[in-house]
């Protein structure tokens, strides 16, 4: 006799069950867990939009309040995914504002979204609250009047580095007098002005704005006013750092800056005039999260900042930090655990900043609590490398860009094979890594071998042979998303190696020595695979098995091929319909 | 990378025995150190400006979606750049016309004068766009406007075309009749 708990206990039991991991495994304990659980799932995550289809989701999740979905591959970041290629939210949107009217949150990362889809989402669910675009576009300041005017309860309107057609600031008027419940508005990312007496209203109005990240066009001037009004700002993003010789503008905005005692991130930064920095100082001490990537800022002065940052847990700078800022850092950041240092100059081999591998090795010395890095340079070495490894074997996201494609170790001219086997070896954890510089299939082998907890691997100008290719997808367990652009990595290793792609999300391949024929077999052999060939020229010769694809994107997926790709792309299902 | 010579052989424009600042175009498939800067969308190469005592490396092809930054990023620091002029460096500003659905960009390098801007912007748009004079008043239908490095929003023509380019931060050309009524 099987002796169960009764519904209401186990949907009670569940509701702490938060990961998606963990309620994957729930529901394959048996069929009446699988639709318990069902019922009672809030939150969905789909990390590749076409890797299911809005009504499968649907049909076993009937109850979803909050769902986040991504579209292109994450070299579109870069300009290597062409215009057209897809992750369209419009299906989704649709078919979710008829299935699911209590819907809340929709997070969306890399896709495509209209108007029209922006209008439908502020009409259909009474309820929503949550509207993250992160990295998307296909919309103007028309669909966000439209979210303006409607969404009664929004909480979080999050912009993040979206392409918007800016047709005007006046969107930001559409939100009503009556709304008070925003809590969080990114819109760092729009170019225009937007209305400013519409923005301090809003703002004066809102008592639970904990986040503000206001665009460019905000002027300096006009800060302070919006600090005085919402002294209870935590993360603020300012607008342009700069202003005329005013000093009214300076003691207005310190004092502003006093007023605010609960700031614990900075971001924004644009255009920064030296003069106004100690403005903020009197926030400092208490910033975990300081974002002055856009600011060029050089020692001293970024020094003088950071020294008085003792809190800070995270900080993504410019270059202009240089070795010396960044051994300051490893001075006063002892509760460091991400930074990322991007380049100021991306062409110049000497560009004017001492910045080499010394500044890293410093920080991954004196941050104990370091976890994770992006760190562009011009210069690396095997020893650093390794020394970096020893210090900090708690890194999990390791991302290093030598600017100079197959740049090798500065001291003994050899590629940087040890140095990355050092990093996968000592640091057991790390579920992200990025490689560059000079590489040979060497240091896939070490890949391989250590990197099993790996999830996420960028690959660009390394290698020597399909060999390297085989060590990473027969040797890293729990690779999910693999990206290669420019190595020569073919046909022989990735067919030995289908099954391994049913059980990643997705493998990228640019410039790379992929025939034809291999996409065919590919094809072929796992059903559950969309394999799709970007041909962007035109060149493509599909009947010419030995032809080379200039870029293939394979994922798995439950949802069979797409039915919104462009003309470029190749698949087997087109090639073969095309031919009866 | 051995940085060889090539002087006495190179192929240049000018008299034999003269210096010459003028650039060179190469293209090299092998990227290679070079000081050279210039815009993400030029596709040919141009030599570095110091091309005076030592001869200039070879330059590198600009790679797509290299180094792994994203545009947006590229974009902001290619703006700071425009505030110095360089050699082979556009000066790019958005441009938005009220009732447009898409923005546009000019390289403001490009034109030597408001007259020029204009009639690119002309062409651009398939509008006409005139300025404004304190005696006849608006000439056209559509007015020009430009951001200016302090965030105000100034009428095209006042300033002379040399600082107006430097302190251009984005266009907007807007109806005539708006502009009259703010």
């Amino acid at each position: 006799m099987v002796y169960s708990l009764p519904e209401e206990v186990l949907e009670h039991v569940f509701s702490f069950i938060v990961s998606d991991k963990d309620r994957n495994v729930v529901s394959l304990v048996c069929k009446s867990w699988y639709e318990m659980e069902r019922w009672c799932r809030r939150r969905i995550f789909v990390g590749n939009c076409y890797a299911v289809s809005p009504s499968i989701m649907i049909r076993r999740f009937p109850e979803v309040r909050c769902v986040e979905l991504k579209g292109k591959p994450h070299f579109a970041d870069f300009n290597l995914v062409p215009e057209g290629w897809g992750g369209y939210a419009c299906s989704w949107i649709e078919e979710m504002s008829k299935a699911y009217p209590w819907l809340e949150e929709i997070r969306l990362k890399r896709m495509v979204v209209t108007d029209e889809s922006l209008e439908l989402i502020s009409t259909s669910f009474k309820n929503f609250r949550v509207l993250v675009l992160s990295s998307c576009e296909g919309f103007s300041t028309d669909g966000l009047s439209a979210i303006a005017a409607n969404c009664r309860n929004l909480r979080v309107l999050d912009l993040q580095e979206s392409e918007v057609m800016d047709l005007s600031g006046h969107w930001l008027s559409h939100f009503p007098e009556t709304f008070t419940s925003i809590e969080s508005l990114n819109m760092s990312c729009l170019g225009s002005e937007v209305s400013f007496s519409a923005l301090e209203r809003l703002v004066a109005r809102s008592p639970n704005l904990k986040t503000l990240r206001l665009n460019r066009s905000v002027p300096l001037g006009k800060l302070s006013t919006l600090l005085h009004l919402a002294p209870q700002l935590v993360e603020l993003g300012t607008g342009a750092y700069s202003s005329g010789i005013r000093s009214d503008v300076y003691s207005s905005l310190s004092k502003a800056f006093l007023g605010c005692k609960e700031i614990k991130g900075l971001s924004g930064f644009w255009d920064v005039d030296l003069s106004y920095l100690p403005a903020f100082y009197s926030v400092c001490s208490r910033l975990t999260t300081l974002n002055l990537s856009y600011a060029t800022i050089k020692s001293p002065d970024i020094t003088k900042v950071i020294s008085q940052c003792p809190n800070l847990q995270r900080l993504w700078v410019l270059d202009h930090i240089e070795d010396s800022g960044l051994n300051a850092l490893a001075l006063s950041c002892k509760n460091l655990q991400e930074l990322r240092v991007f380049p100021s100059d991306m062409y110049a081999a000497d560009a004017n900043v001492t910045l080499t591998e010394q500044g890293l090795v410093s920080v991954s010395q004196g941050c104990t609590k370091l976890q994770s890095v992006l760190y562009f340079c011009h210069q690396m070495s095997n020893s650093a490398l390794i020394t970096i490894a020893k210090n900090r074997p708690n890194l999990t996201c390791f991302r290093l860009c030598i600017i100079e494609p197959r740049t090798p170790d500065y001291l003994t001219h050899e590629p940087l094979d040890i140095g990355f086997g050092a990093i996968v070896k000592h640091c057991k954890n790390l579920n992200r890594l990025s490689l560059s510089g000079l590489l040979t299939d060497r240091v896939f082998e070490y890949i391989g071998v250590h990197a099993k907890k790996l999830d996420m691997l960028s690959i660009a100008f390394a290698g020597d042979s399909d060999l390297g290719l085989h060590y990473v997808l027969s040797g890293c367990k729990s690779l999910k998303k693999l990206e290669i652009r420019d190595c020569p990595f073919g046909d022989t290793a990735l067919l030995a190696n289908v099954a391994k792609l049913a059980t990643m999300r997705s493998l990228w391949m640019s410039s790379c020595a992929v025939s034809i024929g291999a996409c065919k077999i590919l094809s072929q052999k796992m059903p559950m695979l969309n394999v799709e060939v970007i041909d962007e020229n035109g060149t493509l010769d599909s009947k010419l098995d030995s032809c080379l694809v200039e870029k293939l994107y394979v994922y798995r997926t439950v949802a069979g091929p797409r039915s919104d790709m462009p003309g470029y792309i190749w698949t087997m299902d087109r090639d073969s319909s095309s031919r009866i | 990378m051995d940085l060889i010579n090539f002087e006495a052989t190179e192929l240049r424009l000018g008299l034999p025995g003269s210096s010459t600042d003028e650039p060179e175009i190469k293209s090299t498939t092998s990227p290679v150190n070079t000081n050279k800067r210039s815009s993400p969308e030029m596709d040919s190469n141009v030599s570095d400006e110091n091309g005076s005592s030592r001869s200039p490396p070879p330059t590198k092809a600009q790679v797509v979606g290299w180094p792994p930054v994203r545009s947006y990023r590229k974009n902001i620091l290619q703006g700071r750049k425009s505030d110095q002029p360089e050699m082979g460096s556009g000066m790019y500003v958005k441009v938005s016309m009220d009732g447009a659905p898409y923005l546009r960009k000019v390289d403001l390098k490009v034109y030597k004068s408001y007259g020029e801007l204009l009639k690119g912007l002309q062409e651009m748009f398939k509008c006409i766009i005139g300025l404004y004079s304190e005696r006849e008043g608006y000439k056209s239908e559509h007015a020009p406007t430009y951001e200016d490095k302090d965030g105000d929003w100034m009428l095209l023509g006042d300033v002379p075309w040399e600082m107006f380019i430097t302190s251009c931060k984005r266009l907007r050309i807007m109806k005539s009749c708006e502009v009259i009524e703010s």
